[in-house]
């Protein structure tokens, strides 16, 4: 067992540093174009002159000009200034499945065989690439049980998106007009409804049983109907309670002929253990950021798989990676009948493909399944630690005391009993050394906070940040100005006005914006 | 005052005497109290205006704050009216937020005075309160004041003021209106540097609500749309002319009447096709019953009960309602359990909540 310190000298690197645009000195240069070459210049004559004149621009863009070492410079402080994955304990994320992404893996996708791929090359020259992405449809078959899975959708919500198509396309084609409602839960991710509703399709929400935390029951069955289109839920929901009336739930949508999407944003639990195809779901997508292998969402690109059974394969967008095993082969398929058509251009972010067949390689069936239960061991430790020992620690929905890989706690005893807010908390952990708290909707535990461990972080991790609660904790009841007063020891101290938040005009998502808005008006000059 | 001496509340100048006479203890002094102990952390940043005496004044400087009066009450023993008028004097000094302890006839008279143009919270301390401007406890309201003056708060909802009709309550019947809305703080829940923020705004989701409804309208349909911001938000899109606290009736885009009865309803809509469209009342979660009487049992029963009532509410009033069913008490017991059950209700654009409703 290592050293489990708590970092109480903790701080956060700070380098005051400008804006990018700030920066720039006009003529300054980061990279000095050599001339072309006269011989090439002859040959190729000038490229410009071939542009249509309203393709050209009247002015050079107004973009900085900064020398290439100021440039390194100013990101790699602005890097230095963040709670990235690679420098805290990022459990406190929960949701977002924030694990350790093998390095190796990522210097496999920095390859010049994967970086120097096109696209738009001929098929016979990138069969190793198409091979992989046909192993990996493989692989995730076995996992899930579905028939064939596709990977163009860039992530969890398009994924989503392309699962809502496939159900309104199917009604389509069978002409069931009358089927305008999904069914999802209020404790499912936002994108499960809101992609639907793009769609087109009203949505009904269940909410959870008060008690258990599960959706309700009676609720759910009130709800299916002849104008049931499908369901699309997770499960378990980010509360991380295993629904047992799942199967049960799915069975009775197929009855009004209604088909089932299994959001499976939280997998990590379940890998190996669970099949999306025994609990009775048609349809599923596995994020292959976050739980196979790439840096979640804003971390990097991501990709969400789509699988589904055997009678909606003609659903798929195109193409799919198909192989020919007489003549060993593997070519794009355009030919399904049905297709929602494309969602993405081409056949899916490659790299992200790469590292999840990598990742899968490396564990084997055996290490996925140790993957989700390690993932499983690890929260419980910490449920068990955190309730005991975290002075005005709740979890929610304490009917209902298991959990897979996450959970949902409430400070509304600390609230209570001392005032201090998950909000304050959020701001206090941070002079930890910790990533804040993100995402808990919808707000209707009271003071939520999430933790998810994952597989990655060993026993001393889960200690130092149980260490970093339990002072936390301490100081609500015994000094709780440092909390209400929090961050010390970060870049940025506690915004007292929020109001900017609240107003549009206010809000600068861009330089000139910026400029116009407050440059101008001589506000925020430094 | 009042209830602990069995009275029906304490509205009329003639109960008051009489709550007096009968020894009841003007337990608001306490609750006012209580709330102000929460506001101790901003004593030295905070002025508070006050009326004099028992009506802020003695609670305010017992606790050392820096306090204005403004206004003497005009008697001995104080009155609706001055309530009311300190209530406007406060306003005109340039107060940023009226905290009154009472029960809903206090509500009614901040109403009238201030009506939406500062926030206020209600410190509960009367008999009745059906009114959903008032906090759960002195304490919980004197937090809300606190992060609403130290700026953790920044929105504010419009809760409705509601009251018993009182000459009517004391010969033995029961009717309670709607006489117009608070503008309350709240606090919309959200996470900064999360995935997106966890809550929308109050007014957006009206106007998503309202979307979806028009976008749902049926042209042989006559809409009965009862009172609150959240319903009159359709006719508000539509460009009609409304009655906020009435009861009025929608058919093909027009409204074909406003702020009726229910002898009136019933004659636009006899023979006719038509929907219910109503809110719940904020914290309590009356959906029927309470401030919309006009929509009786007999015009329920004249849309099909159940299948003619389209609900709709903002999620952050369900919220609000931590899991309380929604609550009819239409004075006809029968028909309140038959309306109970599951409904989709509309919660915004292509969205609907299940929800429970139980008699009241």
């Amino acid at each position: 067992m290592g050293v489990v310190k708590l970092r109480k000298n903790f701080h956060q690197a700070k380098w005051d540093e400008p804006i990018i645009f700030e920066l720039s000195t006009p003529g300054e240069r980061g990279i000095l174009v050599p001339r072309v070459e006269r011989e090439i210049e002859k040959l190729a004559g000038n490229a410009l002159l071939d542009l249509p004149p309203h393709m050209k621009r009247k002015a050079p863009p107004s973009l900085p000009e900064v020398a290439q070492v100021r440039v390194l410079r100013h990101y790699m402080r602005l890097s230095q200034q963040t709670l990235g994955v690679d420098v805290n304990i990022d459990i406190g994320q929960g949701t977002c499945t924030m694990k350790y992404n093998p390095k190796i893996n990522d210097i496999l996708a920095k390859s010049p065989k994967v970086t120097e791929l096109h696209p738009l090359q001929p098929e016979e020259t990138v069969q190793g690439a198409l091979e992989i992405i046909y192993n990996l449809d493989l692989m995730l078959r076995e996992l899930s049980g579905f028939s064939r899975f596709v990977f163009q959708p860039g992530g969890g919500s398009h994924a989503l998106y392309t699962m809502a198509s496939i159900i309104y396309k199917y009604h389509q084609v069978n002409g069931n007009q009358e089927k305008d409602e999904i069914i999802t839960t209020l404790l499912s991710h936002p994108s499960d409804a809101a992609t639907a509703k793009l769609k087109g399709f009203k949505v009904i929400d269940i909410p959870p049983d008060p008690e258990t935390g599960l959706p309700d029951f009676e609720a759910f069955k009130e709800t299916v109907s002849e104008r049931t289109a499908g369901m699309i839920i997770c499960n378990p929901e980010d509360t991380e309670i295993f629904n047992p009336h799942v199967r049960e739930m799915t069975e009775i949508v197929h009855e009004v002929g209604g088909l089932c999407a299994y959001d499976q944003a939280n997998a990590n639990g379940l890998l190996g253990i669970v099949r999306s195809i025994d609990l009775g779901f048609d349809m599923g997508f596995y994020n292959l950021h976050k739980t196979f292998s790439s840096p979640h969402g804003c971390g990097g690109p991501g990709l969400g798989a789509v699988g589904v059974v055997k009678s909606l394969e003609s659903f798929l967008p195109v193409p799919v990676v198909d192989h020919d095993a007489e003549k060993d082969f593997y070519y794009l398929n355009y030919n399904l009948r049905n297709s929602i058509g494309k969602v993405r251009e081409f056949y899916g972010v490659f790299p992200v493909v790469l590292r999840a067949y990598a990742w899968i390689r490396s564990l084997g069936e055996g290490g996925l399944k140790e993957v989700s239960r390690v993932a499983v061991l690890n929260n419980n430790y910490m449920v068990k630690r955190i309730l005991k020992e975290v002075r005005g620690t709740e979890i929610s929905f304490p009917k209902t005391p298991w959990r897979v890989s996450q959970t949902r706690y409430s400070f509304q005893k600390l609230r209570e009993e001392t005032g201090i807010t998950v909000e304050d908390v959020v701001r206090r952990i941070t002079d930890f050394g910790f990533h804040l708290w993100t995402s808990h909707h919808p707000w209707i535990v009271p003071e939520p906070f999430t933790i998810e461990p994952t597989e990655s972080y060993s026993k001393d991790d889960l200690d130092e940040y149980i260490e970093a609660l339990r002072t936390i904790s301490r100081e609500a009841y015994e000094n709780p100005e440092v909390i209400k007063n929090a961050p010390h020891r970060s870049v940025i101290h506690k915004i007292e006005d929020m109001s900017f938040f609240e107003d549009p005009e206010k809000w600068a998502p861009t330089w000139r914006v910026y400029l116009r808005k407050h440059k101008s008006k001589g506000r925020y000059e430094k | 005052m009042g209830g602990r001496v069995g009275l029906k509340g304490t509205d009329g100048w003639d109960t008051v005497k009489r709550a007096v006479a009968l020894g009841a203890k003007p337990w608001a002094q306490e609750r006012a109290k209580r709330m102000l102990q929460k506001l101790l952390p901003l004593r030295n940043n905070i002025e508070i205006l006050t009326y004099a005496g028992e009506m802020g004044e003695i609670a305010a400087k017992d606790y050392g704050f820096r306090t204005r009066v403004v206004g003497t009450p005009a008697s001995a023993k104080t009155s609706p009216q001055d309530t009311k008028t300190a209530a406007i004097r406060m306003l005109r000094n340039g107060c940023s937020l009226i905290i009154f302890v009472g029960g809903d006839g206090t509500a009614r008279d901040i109403y009238d005075a201030v009506a939406l143009e500062i926030p206020s919270i209600g410190i509960p301390a009367g008999v009745k309160m059906y009114s959903a401007v008032f906090a759960s406890s002195p304490e919980k309201g004197g937090e809300l004041a606190l992060q609403y003056l130290e700026g953790k708060i920044i929105d504010t909802m419009e809760r409705e003021v509601m009251d018993i009709d009182e000459e009517k309550f004391r010969r033995g019947v029961f009717a309670v209106k709607l006489y117009g809305y608070l503008r309350v703080p709240y606090q919309r829940r959200y996470v900064v540097g999360g995935k997106s923020l966890t809550s929308i705004h109050e007014r957006i989701n009206q106007e998503g609500i309202a979307t979806d409804i028009l976008e749902n309208m049926r042209d042989n349909i006559h809409y009965i749309i009862g009172p609150g911001t959240t319903t009159k938000m359709i006719l508000k899109k539509m460009g009609c002319r409304y009655s906020l606290l009435g009861v009025d009736i929608v058919h093909k885009g027009d409204v074909v009447g406003m702020d009726l009865n229910e002898k009136k309803i019933l004659e636009i809509i006899r023979g006719k096709k038509a929907k219910i469209i109503v809110s719940p009342i904020g914290g309590q979660g009356y959906l029927l019953g309470r401030g919309n009487q006009q929509i009786s049992p007999n015009v329920i029963r004249e849309v099909d009960g159940k299948n003619g009532i389209i609900i709709v509410a903002t999620q952050q009033k369900i919220i609000n309602l931590r899991g309380k069913p929604f609550l009819v008490d239409t004075d006809d017991r029968d028909l309140d359990i038959k309306l109970s059950g599951w409904y989709r209700v509309i919660t915004g654009y292509r969205e609907r909540w299940m929800y429970r409703v139980e008699p009241g």
